[in-house]
């Protein structure tokens, strides 16, 4: 790792300490995980009341939740490499790294959409019974916040673009995206687990 | 811990080898995931605990070498406020389980 922490010096100077802004944002990302934990549980209760209807069993499909999955998962190491990018000052490959993490989290809410309409389309919405009230109350949280996470990025490439260093503002707003994308990323480990998995077991 | 190389001030951040390894370790553990659902080879209370553990694992796997959470004095609060949060989200989650489950037999309602 010796060429990468030479590389990186110029970069280390400019934040000798955590910046408040970061911190503030964790405890922002660990108010969401309560809204996440309070969906879970709402979904740990009422994933039997099916009301008559299909069970998830009968609707979840394992192609389309390992693409969507792949996908998420490929996002985050992509995201990755453009921090690293960024910590060595290199803006054109972060903007190439976050073009590359916005169009895989835009495939992955683009899979997403498709399957809720095709699940509405078949009348399996959400009035349909309690279980599928709470799937999509759940999984369209998460989805949500990919989007914002989308329009996030695509704000900081438009802000990135033709400027040639990374100040240690911009930095904090990378790292505050790292850490949701990231974290969003983990919510969705849980969601395939219990929400999709446990249902085809 | 070699591979997440720490500034002076403590903060760390991956390297490319270190995102790589934490990719490849996710990438294994959500394909034995979907594996032990698809190949039904246990029995269903044993492919939910397998598929509890794993998740588990995978959601270390990502604390560490994406969100580069670690023990260092300058993530204190971090981690306080985390740890916090984790033991606020398991009393929400089991109590809410606990109470409902209990609530629906003395209601007769399955």
């Amino acid at each position: 790792m010796a060429h990468d922490t030479t590389v990186q010096t110029a970069g280390h100077d400019e934040h000798h300490h955590e910046s408040p802004v970061v911190f503030g944002f964790w405890v922002y990302l660990m108010t969401d995980c309560i809204i996440f934990g309070s969906l879970f549980a709402v979904f740990a209760v009422l994933h039997n009341q099916v009301n008559g209807g299909p069970s998830g069993r009968d609707l979840f499909e394992y192609s389309g939740l390992a693409q969507e999955t792949a996908l998420l998962l490929i996002s985050s190491i992509t995201y990755g490499f453009g921090m690293i990018a960024a910590h060595k000052n290199e803006v054109n490959k972060v903007i190439m790294w976050l073009g590359v993490t916005f169009l895989l989290g835009l495939g992955f809410v683009g899979l997403e959409l498709n399957e809720f309409a095709h699940m509405i389309h078949e009348g399996n919405g959400p009035d349909r019974s309690a279980f599928l009230s709470s799937f999509f109350t759940l999984v369209s949280t998460h989805g949500l916040h990919v989007t914002c996470g989308l329009i996030w990025l695509v704000t900081l490439i438009v802000q990135l673009m033709g400027t040639t260093e990374i100040p240690e503002r911009m930095m904090n707003k990378l790292t505050c995206l790292s850490l949701f994308w990231h974290f969003l990323d983990i919510v969705w480990i849980c969601v395939f687990t219990y929400v999709y998995l446990a249902s085809m077991i | 811990m070699s591979d997440l190389h720490t500034s002076p001030s403590g903060e760390s951040h991956g390297s490319v080898s270190s995102y790589i390894i934490g990719f490849v370790l996710a990438v294994i553990l959500t394909a034995a995931s979907f594996g032990l659902v698809m190949s039904h080879s246990l029995s269903p209370s044993g492919t939910l605990t397998g598929l509890a553990v794993l998740a588990f694992i995978q959601v270390l796997v990502h604390l560490h070498y994406f969100l580069h959470m670690g023990s260092g004095s300058e993530q204190r609060w971090n981690n306080m406020c985390f740890f916090f949060t984790v033991g606020f989200v398991v009393i929400l989650l089991i109590g809410t389980m606990f109470i409902m489950n209990n609530t629906a037999l003395h209601m007769m309602s399955r």
